[in-house]
Parts: C-alpha cells; structure tokens; sequence
C-alpha cells in the first residue's frame, strides 16, 4: 500500500511538478532581464487552451504544443509592450495582460470545454520494465517530460556561456551598466518576453494536452503566481528552479494523496494548499532573497518601476 | 604573447613624435533645457600623453567627453579620429573607434565577477564565451600595469580603489586607445592616486592618450602633460605642464572673480554643556549590502564640527544613519544631550532637535514632484499642523521659508515649484534651509557639497560653521579631504565599520589620513 | 466663429477639461474594443449600446440599478487608490470583500436577536474589519520586506473564496428546500439586512461608499496625515530619514483599504443578497483596481468611472440575458481598457501618489 502511495506520490509530484518547472524557467528567463510578469498565469492559459484547441483541430498534439509555444510567445510580446516601449508599471501591466489572458482563453476554449483529446505518446523510463514490480503504465511519461530537465540546463547555458545571456543579466542587473556598455536594452527585454512566453506556452500546453487531456476555464489555477514564487526560492537561477518545482509538486502531491487517502478534510481547505504553500516559500526566503535579485528587479518590488 | 591583437602591436602604431592628434574635436556646442554646457569647444588629444581637463563643477568638462565618448550627442561640431571624421552615436560606436571611459559612478554590475564586468565590455564578443581567453588576457594587463585584481570576485566584493582598477582594464582588454577618466581621484585615498598617477605613467610609454578629468589643481600640476581649462562650457586656455602654475590656471579657472573662502576654524563659540551626541560601544547589524559598525564610541560636543573621513562604504552612511535612528543599535547606547536615546525611532530623535543634510537630496532627501512648501511642511509637520492635524498653515509654512532663506542669506525661491525642477545648488539650499530653520542641536551632514558649483559649495560650509559657532554640533561627512580639514575641529577616521583613529586636522597630514581609510598602515607609498 | 473658437481653447487648457478629456477618450476607446469584442463574439453592438442606455438611463428601475452597481465598484476603488498614495499595488479587494461579507454573515447569523438600529453598525463593523485585517496581513508582510503586497494580496484573493466556500458549503449551509441546487448559507435575519429606500433595491451602501469617498479625499488632501502619506509614495526613503513611520502606515492604510473593500463585500449581501453564496461577485475588486488605475486614483475620476462602469455591467447583464455574452469578454475588456491606460503615459496623469 505504501508502495503504490509512493509511486503516486512520484508520478503526481511530476505532472504538478513539470509545468511549473517550464513555467518557472520561463520567468526566470524574464526576470533576469529585469521583468517581473505577473500576467504569467494568462500565459499558461493561453498555451493551455491554443494548445488544446489546435491539437484538437488538427488531430496532432506536438502541433498543438509548437501552436501554444508560439501563442504564448506573442502574447508575452504585449506585455513586452507595455512594460519596454510604454515603460508602464510592471505589476500593472502584467496584471492586464493576466486579465487578458484569462478573457481570451475562455473565449478560444468554449468550444473545446470537457472535451477529450488522446494526449502525447508516453515513453517508459528505458529500463524499468526490467523490474519485476513495474507494470506497463508505470513510470511513463511523454517527451516533454524527458525535455524538462534539459531544457532547464540549456536555459543555464544560455544565461551563463552565452554572450546573449550576459548581456541580459546586465540588462537585469544595472540597466545604466549594460547601456554603457553599448547593450541595446529594449531588444534584449523583448527578446526576453519572447522566450519567457514561449516557455510559459509549452508550460500551458502541457497542462491541457499532456497532463489533463481537456480544457476548462482557469484550468492553471494560480500555477503562474506560484512559478513567481518559485523564482525567488530558486534565487533566480534555472538549475535551482528544478528542485523548486519538483519540492513544490512534490509537496502539494503528497498533501493531496495524503488527504485522499480517506481524510474527511474538506476540498476547499485542499485547494488552499498551494496557495498557502506559495506564501510560505515566499515569506521564509523573500526577505532574504532581495539582496540576491537582478538589480534592476529591487525596483520593481518596491514600486519606483 | 597568446593573444593576436594586442597592445604591443597596436603600440608600434602610436608615433609619438608625429604632430598628429589621435582625436580632434572641433566646433563641438550642446545645449541642454537651462544651461549650454559646451560652447564651440576645440580639443585636441595626442597619443602619449596625459591631457588633463580643469575647471569647476558644471564648467562642461564632463558633457565634453561625454560627447566624445557618445553618451550625449553634440548639437554641433565634428569628431575626427586618426584624421578621418566620425560619427558617435553611442558607447559602442566610441568602443568600436577605441576611445574608453572611466565614468565617475563606475559601470560595473556588482552581483557580477570582475570577468564578467570585463567580459561585457568587450566589443568583438563570440557568441559563445571564451572565459579562458579572457581570463587570460585580464592577467597579462594586469600584470603589465600594475592592474592586479582576482578576475573570480564579484565586484562588490572588492575595495573602490580595486574597482576602478577593473574599470581601467575593461578598456585595455577591449583595446581603447584613449582612456578618459572622469573625476578618478574622488574615492581615492592620497597614496591610491599616486599608485593611479604612476599606472598613468606606464600607459603613456606605450602609447595610449589619457584624458583626466578633475576640478582638483594639485592633481593636474602633479599628472599632466598638457592642461586645458573650461569655464562655463568654453575653452579658457590649453597650457604644456612646463608653462603651468597655480595662480595661472586658477586665473583661467576663475577669470578674476575666484571666490575666497574665510579659513572656518576656532573663533568665539559656546561649547559648554553636555555633549549632544554620545555614541556607546555601539555596534549594528549589516542588512544586505551596508557596512557593519563595530564599537563605535563617539562624542560631539556643543560648537563643534566633527569631520569623517573613510573610503565611501566603510560605515559612514551607517554612522549617520544611526545617529539619526534610522538603524538600531544591536549592542551599546546612544544618548542625544544626556538622555538615553537608544530606543527612540527616527521621528522622536528627529524631534528632539536633529536634522540631517543626506548625500543625495533628490533621492533621499525630499519628495521630488512636491513642492518646495511641501517638503518644507514635512520636515516638521507638527508644527504646522492645526485642528489636530485635520489642516495645514500654509502660510506658516511660507513665513518660515522666507525667513530661513533670509537668515541663511539665500537666494529666495519660488515655494511653490515643484523640487525636482531646481538645480542642484538650489536643492541643496532648499534642504538646509529646511533643516536649519528648525534650529536643530545636531546636524549630520553627509557629502554636503558634492557635485555642488564653488559658490554654493562656500554657501553650505558656510552654513555649517555658523551652526557650529551658535553653539550646535555637526557630524560631517566628506570625501574632500581639504574640506574636512578645513572646516572640522575634530577628525575621525572610519575603515570597515570601526573608528580607527582621532586627531586634531593639524596633528595628522593627508598621507596619514589616506592610509588609515584604506587600511594599509604602511608609510612606504 | 473664432470667438467660438477661443472660449474653447481657454476651456480646454483648463486642467478639468483636460483631464475629462482624457476620460473620455479612454472610455471611448475602451467602448470601441468592446464594440469589437460583441462584434467577434456575433452580437451587435450598437443594439447593445442602445439597450443598455435606454434601460439605464431611461426607466427608474435602471438607473436605480446602476446606483446599486455603483456601490462596490466606487467602495473597492477607493480600497485600491489610498494605498496607491503611499506607492503600493492592493489586487487584493477581491479577497478582502470577500472576507468582509464573511465576517459580516458570521455576525448575522450568530447575532439573530438584535434589532435593526444595532445590526446595521455591527455589520458595518464586522465588513469592515474582516476585509481589513486580511488586507493589514499583507501590509504586515510589505512592511517587513517580506514579500511585496501585490504578490500577497494576489494570492489571498485565491484563499479568501476558498474560505467562505468552506462556510457555506459546511457549517452555514442553508437546509431550505431547493437550496441543494445553488448552495448558500442561511438567511440573514431581516434586521440584518440594510435599509433600502424608495422602493428600489438602492440601499445605505450608496451613502457608506460616498462618505469613505469624500474622507479619502479630505484626509489625503488637506490634513498631515495626508500629506505624509503622499510622502511615503513619493519618496519612501525622504520619508523615512524625516521622521515618518513608513511602516506603521503601511499597514494601517492597509488595514482601512481592506477595511473598506470588506464593506462593499458586506453590502452585497446584506443588502442585496440577505445571504451569503459562495462566488457572489463577479470581480468586483478587480473592476475596482481597473477604476483607480483609469482615475488615476483621484476622487472625482473614481466616482465618474464608477458611473460609467456601473451602466456598462449593468448593460453586461443585461447582455447576459438578452444576447448570452460570456463574463470571458467581461475579463477581456477590462485588459484593454487597463491597455489603454498603461499605454498612454503621457497624457496629463496624476502619477499613482
């Protein structure tokens, strides 16, 4: 019995686990760069129902993915928008684009709500259908799963080996600096928003391709608030937000399991968990975290930006 | 040698005997909305030499080689290098002609390493980075100039006397020909300037045309080759160091109108009376990046100005923040006239009779789109509170004004523009006039006359002395060491958080002083 | 002609006109992207505008219902403005009414023997305090500089429904028959409920909202605390070094902001409701942050906006209604009006201090 709670527990904490990990990489990517996107969460939804509505149209989920990646991309272009070229407030502006988001995802989903879709192919582990207690199903995940891990380490290499990359920590660190230093800021922040949208559309697509296998209205459910929290606990690093997201999937999971596991706890109070868990990352390592943000971050916290 | 395209080679390029500049600027106007900084300003750099730039603060020294260095764009004139006309349109167009600047603020980002700072700088980056390489090549010019720095720390890690060494070598690693240097010597102790005056010497052998920026006479007469004088954004004369004197270029400097400035010491003042300020064994807590203060024990005594000198972040911000009760003291006391004040916040201390003068008023000093009126009501709302606060006496507050500015024999100000619209002597005279209408006991003032033109950096001394004659105390900080000289009865020395030596200004010179901020005891400099 | 002319142009460098201007315009562009969302969604635009004005502005009972709309959209604009004086974001008046009606239902239902004249403060009391100490959590929390209070307030606008689902699916649950279907608490008794008048569903709550609007103006405008507080948004750091508690004031305007988006949450129930259902509003602490932002969080601005939008959602569920317009285009207009708004910097706008 433990043993299959275990394996829940493991399977659960990757399927919560692996969006917010793109997600998070996401932001850590726009963050870096000195933008903080609440509007995030509209992301993962637009990806999410793009995702799902194309891959429904055209039989062909990978199709449907790309599609989101795409969405997203631009999407995170209008916030882009507002937040280089208008120099709007970030919290604002990414708080519209949430809206946004939510309001056009509902719209491009109505049609599909409740329907089914038959998902990405699922691969097992190479080597576990070895052991005798592992059944057919057990340990199989699709590509983007495989992908997750490596996408992250190639969000680090492009960050820290890349001449992309240090200009962009520049451009978050000490806009003035990387200015001086003959760095066009617009472009790279917009280059930035691109790929913090197209990352947070993979993300989205996930959740209702892969993971779910359907569409409804507000499916992400705050999983782009907390992939901003999870930046913070991952001091703003891609290696680091694996285990952040894996130690909040896992966490979540494991309450979860736990609770269904016959405990009369009422769902509202398991929907809280993650929110409550968000706050509580943010608040044992916010404090401190400040000193370890991009520069230019420090004044978007306290307002000036 | 590793690298293909270095300075030796580029060094055989430099004839320093040919007549030739390297750069010429011709004609070169700017305006800015208040003021026109350059005025038709001709300038030649030859390689091989150390050209300083002289005048003032806000004479367009700066705004020149911003331009140069295309920061600003001119509204007029032409750039030439090596004889062929350019356009600057920004840093990489300068970076790409091999012209570098040392700003006054330096441009490094401090959660970075020195490898990264200079490997930002470098314009022919590959797309993939090759940290080796440039590791290597920060050793050789380090080596090569007395540059040396660990290429592995984050810059914030690392002394102001070193960063600006990292500042130096993002120029050579990226192969600039003219280095200018805006104000170098400002965080610099005396004995580190003449460590950057000898690393001057060595560029000069190998060809490279330095451009020093400084409103500092002795500097010049102690560095350059050649020396040109701006006063208000024109040329007022270009001299070979042979034909330099003092009297000369403060002529040129000044034209006939220098002002000058009545020695502020000991006169006929009240110092009786407890001290207003007592500091201790107090010791703080570092938040982030500030500096943590160690057993300080420190006294101000009624008329008497104390002067603080250190190196910027070794505690200084700290000890008047703590003063001010903005910080709390996690060990030790701190008594305001006698009374144990330890536990008091800002406001109460603020009450009880402290002003401040900050280090950067528009930032830190006032409410920038508020008026002058209302940054002058905020400096003691209760006063001009009515109806238990419901309203405010405007026209308290403007009575109080004009006799604050009349006192201080101030040039009146409109109360009602808006603070972010005046220049920065006016805003400096607005804070003091606004901290000093309050009659406080005790004034901390930090940086007072930074970036200030001579005449209101004379007006807020000034100010200073004739609040520590009535009798009132004055903790100053200041990176001019001739200011704190000047004007202090008493000095204190910070390094790293702690007091690391008193004196009376004629009991130490400024080898000592220098010596003692940077923590190098030795005397062998 | 010219002298037609003229009087125009002295009008319209008045600072008013240029700022009624502005309104407008935005309005107008704003309408214009809603005309065009109807459009997409295969509604006609115009027929909706025409009904929506003529029911609102036309007939006594619509324009009673605009006032009634009025009531949370100005109370959880200004919830979101006085922080804004002091720089800081509050997303957070969802949550807050939220908490503000629960607290209120807890003392309805708890307290079912007292008469009206002592209800009516308690509940005014208990609104406000339960949106005002979940919103003072969250200026605890900035305060420290612990986390930001836009994150906080986002996230607690999450739990906050999540709280009062729990009550009212458990311990308040309505057994009346045919309530299985819609789940809610208990009737309020009905001296809890607030007094209307005319015989319209307009309620006490009008009154509230125009008082807090006319404090927030006053206090900000022409007492100390005012004017320190305005420092605090404009130069936290100038504030601090000149004696003002930064703090302190950041979670007492916290406080009084939640305080004032729990009221809105209190009069929606009591007076419109007379019970509490688990997602009663449809956003009406966003629509509030969208007005603040649109006023730019001035008094008048807010109480204009509030108008406009009042006729336009009631026009919304009108919609609803008559042409079946999903809320989902509700979320997309208020994108773009916020678009709007965040696009135009230079417009004469009162910065958010």
């Amino acid at each position: 019995m433990t043993w299959t709670l275990i394996c829940g527990v493991l399977s659960g904490t990757i399927m919560y686990g692996v969006p917010l990990l793109y997600a998070t990489l996401g932001e850590v990517v726009g963050q870096r760069a000195g933008m903080v996107n609440l509007g995030l969460e509209g992301i993962l939804l637009i990806g999410a129902s793009v995702g799902f509505a194309v891959s429904v149209e055209t039989g062909n989920p990978w199709v449907g993915i790309i599609a989101a990646a795409i969405a997203g991309a631009l999407f995170n272009l209008v916030y882009a928008f507002l937040v280089v070229t208008r120099r709007a407030n970030q919290l604002a502006s990414g708080l519209a684009v949430m809206f946004f988001g939510m309001g056009v995802s509902a719209m491009i989903g109505r049609a599909y709500v409740g329907g089914g879709s038959k998902g990405l192919v699922r691969y097992q582990i190479p080597g576990i259908s070895a052991f005798p207690w592992a059944t057919k199903t057990m340990f199989s995940y699709d590509l983007l799963v495989y992908f997750a891990v490596p996408v992250a380490v190639l969000v680090w290499w492009i960050l820290f080996r890349t001449r992309w990359g240090l200009s962009l920590r520049a451009v978050g660190e000490s806009p003035s600096a990387a200015f001086a230093a003959g760095r066009r800021i617009s472009l790279l922040k917009y280059q930035a928003a691109l790929m913090c949208g197209l990352l947070g559309g993979i993300a989205g697509a996930h959740l209702s391709v892969a993971l779910a296998r359907t569409w409804s209205e507000g499916m992400s459910g705050g999983r782009g608030f907390i992939a901003v929290a999870l930046v913070i606990f991952s001091k703003w690093h891609p290696l680091r937000a694996i285990v952040g997201a894996m130690l909040f999937g896992g966490a979540v999971t494991l309450q979860l399991q736990l609770q269904a596991q016959g405990s009369s706890i009422s769902p509202f109070l398991l929907n809280m968990i993650p929110y409550m868990l968000t706050l509580g990352v943010l608040l044992v390592w916010g404090g401190a975290r400040r000193f370890a943000a991009p520069g230019a971050l420090g004044r978007v916290y306290s307002g000036e930006e | 040698m590793s690298s293909s395209h270095d300075m030796r080679t580029a060094t055989q390029q430099f004839d320093t005997e040919s007549p030739a500049p390297l750069v010429s600027l011709r004609g070169i106007t700017k305006r800015f909305p208040n003021v026109i900084a350059n005025d038709s300003v001709d300038l030649d750099l030859f390689p091989g030499e150390v050209h300083a730039l002289l005048g003032e603060n806000g004479a367009g020294k700066s705004t020149l080689m911003k331009i140069l260095y295309g920061f600003y764009s001119a509204d007029s004139g032409t750039i030439a290098v090596d004889g062929e006309e350019a356009h600057i349109g920004s840093p990489l167009d300068a970076r790409k002609l091999r012209i570098g600047m040392v700003f006054q603020t330096f441009t490094l980002i401090p959660a970075m390493t020195v490898a990264e700072n200079i490997t930002l700088y470098l314009p022919d980056l590959p797309a993939v980075l090759d940290n080796r390489r440039i590791a290597e090549q920060i050793d050789e010019f380090g080596k090569q100039y007395h540059l040396d720095v660990d290429p592995r720390l984050p810059v914030r890690d690392i002394a102001i006397g070193d960063q600006q060494k990292v500042e130096v070598l993002k120029l050579l690693v990226g192969r600039a020909r003219v280095l200018i240097f805006d104000e170098a010597t400002r965080v610099l102790a005396p004995h580190e300037i003449e460590g950057l005056f000898r690393i001057f010497e060595r560029l000069k052998e190998d060809g490279y045309a330095i451009v020093f920026i400084t409103h500092k006479l002795r500097e010049v007469l102690a560095c350059a080759d050649r020396i040109t004088v701006m006063k208000r954004g024109r040329i007022a004369g270009t001299l070979i160091r042979s034909e330099a004197t003092e009297e000369g270029l403060v002529a040129l400097m000044f034209g006939d109108a220098m002002p000058r400035e009545i020695r502020q010491t000991a006169g006929e003042r009240k110092t009786d009376g407890a001290p207003l300020l007592e500091l201790r064994n107090v010791t703080t807590r570092a938040e982030g990046e500030g500096t943590r203060l160690d057993d300080i024990s420190l006294e101000i005594r009624p008329g008497e100005i104390v002067g603080v000198a250190g190196v910027s972040g070794n505690g200084q911000r700290e000890l008047g923040d703590i003063i001010l009760g903005l910080i709390a003291c996690a060990r030790g006391r701190r008594l305001l006239q006698g009374v144990d004040a330890t536990s008091w916040i800002a406001g109460r201390i603020r009450a009880s009779g402290v002003g401040f003068v900050p280090e950067d008023p528009l930032g830190m000093g006032v409410v920038p789109w508020m008026t002058v009126a209302q940054n002058a009501a905020l400096g003691s709302v209760e006063t001009y509170a009515r109806h238990g606060g419901l309203s405010l006496d405007w026209n308290h507050v403007q009575r109080d004004i004009g006799t604050s500015f009349e006192e201080l024999s101030f040039e009146a100000l409109n109360p009602w523009v808006q603070v972010r619209t005046l220049s920065g002597g006016q805003l400096q005279r607005a804070v003091l006039a606004r901290e000093l209408g309050r009659r406080p006991k005790l004034l901390v003032a930090s940086y007072p006359t930074r970036e200030l033109d001579v005449r209101s950096a004379m007006a807020a001394r000034r100010v200073l002395a004739t609040l520590r004659d009535s009798g009132g105390g004055v903790l100053l900080v200041s990176e001019d060491l001739d200011e704190l000289f000047s004007l202090s009865d008493r000095l204190i020395v910070l390094h790293q958080g702690r007091i690391v030596g008193t004196f009376l200004p004629h009991e130490i010179d400024r080898h000592k002083i220098g010596h003692l901020m940077t923590g190098s005891g030795g005397t062998n400099e | 002609m010219s002298k037609l002319l003229k009087g125009v142009a002295r009008i319209a460098r008045k600072g008013w006109a240029v700022a009624a201007a502005r309104y407008a315009m935005i309005l107008a562009i704003a309408l214009v992207a809603y005309a065009i969302v109807l459009l997409l969604a295969g509604k006609d635009p115009i027929k909706a505008c025409v009904d929506t004005f003529s029911f609102t502005l036309g007939t006594r009972y619509g324009f009673s219902e605009v006032i009634v709309r009025m009531v949370p959209l100005l109370l959880t604009a200004v919830a979101v403005a006085i922080p804004s004086r002091l720089g800081l974001i509050n997303v957070g008046g969802e949550g807050q009414l939220y908490m503000g009606a629960w607290l209120a239902t807890w003392g309805a239902i708890t307290f079912t023997g007292l008469p009206q004249a002592i209800f009516v403060p308690l509940l005014i009391v208990l609104g406000f305090l339960g949106g005002g100490v979940w919103a003072a959590i969250a200026g605890f929390f900035r305060a420290r500089g612990l986390v930001n209070e836009t994150i906080t307030t986002l996230l607690m606008n999450y739990i906050a429904p999540l709280i009062v689902g729990l009550s009212v699916y458990g311990a308040w649950r309505s057994r009346e028959p045919g309530s299985s279907a819609f789940p809610q608490s208990v009737a309020f008794p009905d001296a809890a409920r607030l007094p209307r008048f005319f015989d319209t569903r307009v309620h006490l709550g009008i009154i509230l909202a125009l008082v807090v609007l006319f404090v927030f103006w006053f206090v900000m405008e022409r007492t100390k605390w005012g004017l320190k507080m305005r420092a605090v948004g404009g130069n936290p750091e100038a504030a601090r070094r000149l004696g003002i508690r930064v703090g302190f004031y950041i979670v007492v305007v916290m406080f009084i902001a939640g305080g004032i988006a729990g009221l809105a949450g209190m009069a929606e129930v009591s007076a419109l409701h007379g019970r509490l259902r688990a997602g009663f509003s449809p956003g009406y602490g966003f629509i509030g942050f969208l007005i603040s932002w649109l006023s730019g969080g001035s008094p008048l601005g807010i109480l204009m906006m509030s108008f406009v939008l009042a006729i336009v959602f009631s026009g919304g569920s009108l919609l609803q209604i008559t042409q079946g317009v999903p809320f989902a285009a509700i979320n997309v207009l208020m994108a773009l009006i916020l678009f709007v708004v965040l696009i135009k910097p230079r417009l004469p706008r009162r910065k958010l201090s």
